[in-house]
Parts: structure tokens; sequence; C-alpha cells
């Protein structure tokens, strides 16, 4: 009991709402550690996604009847919830997308549709391919330059090569708030700063920080902050993008249609207030209220408390793998809560087959990160990924787990 | 159990393994998403028949053992009896349950082998009868 009360949270209560977490896989005890590719959902989220379409189910903003009112004072109050959880000055701030990726690609599309030839585009060498291809193929179209931060041995931004590539001639800087593939917890702040300084936007992604830690997109002081709903105990479909009001103002919309419209008329067409105008069709009603479920969960257990238990997992896993030495392991110190690793002589793939035939579920691959893996001269990794419901006991069963590996391969 | 004995032998200890520097044909295929990595070579003699195979490459053990015990079965063959090879004939050499998502580890290298085939057909053997 003084145990219990000495963690940051109690992991063990949290597990009651996550009907998943009871199912056995292979018949042992699911052990769900691929958080990073996807959260579990708790009770709470698939309730209110079913009392939607049993109760209210309607479009929004357009039908004027109880139904339709119901379904849109629900989609703004999750908007709403969003926007009070990572910081925003204004619901107006806060636009729903499919996902992170979507949202990426409206900023790429956008943005990049009024640079000049020769401006340039900054990201990292650590990107996932949602936030590198788009820029990539934008710069191919419009003859723009794209240079890359990049990392250090460990996986970490190099601090000479964020100064030397960020230039009076960038226009946008891009960077992942946390690296799925290895982990790296990068100086967005720092990052933002010189960005400024030198005159261009700057956008974060935030899908792997934003369900761990309390992002305040008004401390960063990034111009654009994107992460995704499924990753943060919300469902699939729906992602989110972070603007400021006056950059958001200025830009192209990216689809065109109905309810992003003001007025349209043969010739020409007026559009629609923020956030509405980069919403254009029928939203993900259901999506965005599940989301907003999400973060009330996330908000009633404390986002700093998840962070606290989600890197003390972070730690023990480091620490109890350490003693492992066939297993190496990838990353720098100032990390989120993964980690990416390798069995010696032994493919990732491999790894988490035989993890999974002991109900352990890990990621194993290139991560979306081909030309991160390139540069740190790795073919694949496996990486196990922590959120609130997992335990300390569950890490014991990953490492008893990955000395059959051992076994198995006779490595 | 996906990791057997005789997966592991091959994935250990794979047969035929290396390069043929003056081979009739040669083929690399890659699965991009995994990495796994292969390389077939062949001498092929006049008759159509493969007189040496070896293959090189680098991946999870399915992929490497499936190429390995492919490599062992295909000296001495004809090239009509390789192209009628198919995807059941590679699990039923594996002899072990293949999950979907393994599906294209093992058969990485029936494709590096039937794509072999198919250029030596279209471009090396046709390029000397012409």
């Amino acid at each position: 009991m003084l145990k219990a009360q000495m963690k940051s949270l109690d992991a063990e209560k949290i597990r009651k709402d996550f009907p998943i977490l009871s199912r056995k896989v292979h018949g042992k005890k699911l052990v769900y550690f691929d958080n990073a590719a996807t959260s579990q959902k708790p009770r709470q989220v698939i309730d209110a996604i079913t009392h939607y379409y049993e109760n209210y189910n309607a479009n929004v903003h357009r039908s004027i009847h109880q139904l339709g009112e119901e379904a849109t004072a629900a989609y703004e109050n999750a908007r709403g919830k969003v926007g009070d959880f990572i910081s925003a000055n204004s619901i107006q701030e806060i636009i729903f997308t499919k996902n992170s990726t979507e949202a990426l690609n409206l900023l790429a599309y956008s943005l990049t549709a009024d640079l000049k030839k020769e401006d340039e585009i900054v990201i990292s060498q650590l990107e996932h391919h949602s936030n590198f291809v788009p820029w990539q193929q934008m710069a191919k179209i419009f003859g723009l330059r794209l240079k890359f931060i990049e990392v250090n041995k460990d996986g970490s931004l190099n601090e000479e090569s964020i100064k030397e590539q960020i230039t009076k001639n960038t226009k946008i800087v891009s960077v992942s708030h946390i690296s799925n593939a290895i982990g790296s917890l990068n100086p967005v702040e720092d990052i933002t700063k010189i960005a400024h300084e030198n005159g261009a936007s700057m956008i974060i992604d935030g899908s792997q920080s934003v369900p761990h830690m309390k992002v305040d997109v008004q401390k960063i002081s990034s111009d654009f902050y994107v992460f995704t709903g499924h990753k943060m105990l919300g469902p699939t479909g729906v992602g989110v993008l972070h603007g400021k009001k006056e950059m958001l103002e200025k830009m192209r919309p990216f689809l065109y249609g109905g309810e992003m419209i003001n007025e349209v008329g043969f010739e020409e067409t007026t559009f629609n207030k923020l956030p509405y105008k980069f919403e254009a069709g029928t939203p993900n009603i259901i999506e965005a209220i599940g989301l907003g479920v999400a973060v009330d969960y996330l908000n009633q257990i404390g986002i700093k408390n998840i962070y606290e238990h989600d890197m003390e997992l972070t730690d023990y896993a480091l620490e109890r793998m350490k003693e492992l030495d066939f297993v190496e392991v990838y990353g720098p110190k100032e990390r989120g809560p993964l980690v990416s690793f390798n069995v010696k002589k032994v493919h990732a793939h491999d790894v988490s087959q035989i993890l999974d035939s002991e109900g352990i579920a890990i990621r194993a691959g290139h991560h979306c990160a081909m030309p991160l893996m390139k540069v740190m001269g790795l073919q694949a990794t496996a990486r196990a990924s922590f959120y609130l419901y997992n335990t300390n006991e569950e890490v014991d069963h990953f490492i008893l787990a990955l000395k059959k590996v051992k076994k198995v391969f006779g490595v | 159990m996906m990791y057997q004995e005789n997966i592991l032998d091959h994935y250990k200890n794979p047969r035929n393994f290396g390069k043929i520097e003056n081979a009739t044909v040669h083929h690399h295929e890659k699965n991009p998403l995994c990495g796994d990595e292969i390389s077939f070579y062949f001498i092929i003699d006049e008759h159509n028949v493969i007189k040496d195979v070896k293959f090189s490459g680098h991946g999870c053990a399915i992929s490497q053992a499936s190429a390995s015990m492919l490599s062992e079965s295909l000296k001495g063959k004809k090239l009509d009896e390789i192209e009628n090879l198919t995807k059941e004939d590679i699990l039923e050499m594996l002899g072990i349950p293949i999950s979907p998502v393994r599906l294209k580890c093992a058969l990485l290298s029936l494709d590096t082998v039937k794509n072999s085939i198919l250029i030596f057909e279209r471009y090396v053997r046709n390029k000397h009868a012409v």
C-alpha cells in the first residue's frame, strides 16, 4: 500500500478502465508496449462514441434541429478542451484534421505556395516521414531548398547544426518534439527562438509529446503545433493543428468545399472565419468528441503524473536492459517514454515475433524514419513505448522475454 | 512455433551463401519495410538447367532461412520447374506457420529467384539467340 502511494499514479486502478488490457494474446496476458504507434482507449471514450450514435448523431453547424444543436455543442466543446489542454489562446487556433500527417500536409501545401525559389525549409534528419516527405516534395515542386539539422551519434540534434542550418533565407523550420524512432527529446523552445530570430515560421510535430507531457504552446511560442488523437487515448481519425491566429488568418485554405466558405459566386468565393476556413466538408465529429473525452480522462489523472509515471517506467526499463549484454539501446539521455533497441545479431522483426509469442506487443522496423536509420547505420530497431497503464511488472516480463530471444537464437 | 531448429540452423549457417563472379544472371531485391535484402546468382547451362546457385543478403531469420532452403532445392532444376514454384511450395518448404505480416519476409527469396529467371529469359538468353 505504501509503495502504491509513492507512485505518481495508480496504474492498476487505471488499467480497469481499459477493457482491452484484460485480453490474452497467445494464451498470455497482453503487455501493450506499442503506445508510440497508438494508445489503447478507456471505457469512457468507447462509451462516449456509442452514446453519440445512440442519442444525438447529426451533422454540425448546419442542421437547425435539436440533434444538430447538441452535436454542434459537443463538437465545439471538444475543441475548447483540446485548446485548453495545450494552453492555446483561443478556440479559433484549434483546427481538427484527420491526423498529424494531414496537419503537416496542410501546412506544407499552404505555406510553401507563397514562397520564392531558393527560399529555405529546415527540418531535421530524425523526422518521421510525415514531417519529411511533404517538405521534400514541395521543395521539388516550387524549387525550394530543403536543409537538414544533423543528429549526433546518440540521436540528439546537433546544436551547432541547428545554428548553421537556420539562416536569414529560412522561411520554415519544422521539427518533432520527441522522435518516434529513438525517443530523442528535442530542444524545441531553443529552436523556435532561433527560427524567429531569423524570421522563419516554427512548426512542431508533437505526436509523441502531447500524450505524455504538459505542452504549453504559448510558452514554446511555436507558430504551429500538430498532434494526433489516437496516441492520447482518443479514437483514430482526428488530429489537431494549433496555429497562431495571425498566421492562420493570412494562410490559404488547404481543402476547399462546404463549411469552409462564407459566400460562393460563379467567379469568386470568400472563406469562412477561423477555424472553419480549414475544416472543409463534414468533419470528424465523433472522433473530435471522443478526443475531448480522452482529454478529460488525461486531465483527471493529471498530465504531470502521467509524465512522471511514463518516465519512471522508461528509466526502469533502461536500467533493467543494462543487465542484458546482448541488447543494444539507442537514443540520447534526454528522451521521451520509449526505448529503441536491438538484440545483437537478431533482426528486430524476429525479436518482435518472439515477444509476441509471450503476449508482448512492441514495434519493429524503421519507424517511418528511413533517413534517420540510414544516418545511424541501422536497418531496423525494436521499440518499446510506455503509457499510463503500463507497470514495472510488465517491464520485468519484457526483460524475461528478451532473455528468451537470446536463448532461441543462441546469441 | 515459428523459430524451429531447422529455420534457425539455416539462418545461422546459410547454405550456398556468397556470390558467383561469372554468374549467367544475378538479381537483387529488397523489402524496404523490413530492411530485408537478398541477391541470387545463377549459372544456367544451354539446356536451361541450374548448374550452380548462390545467394547473399541480410534480414530477419524468416527471409534468410527461406532463401537458404530455397537455394538448396534449385540446383539441377530446369527453369520451367522454377517458374511453376508457388507461394504454397515455399510455405510447405518452411514448414512453420507464417502470419500474414511475415509473408513478405518468407516470399522475398521466391520473388528474387523468379525475377532472376525472368531477366534471364527476357534479356540474357534472347541476346544469345539473336
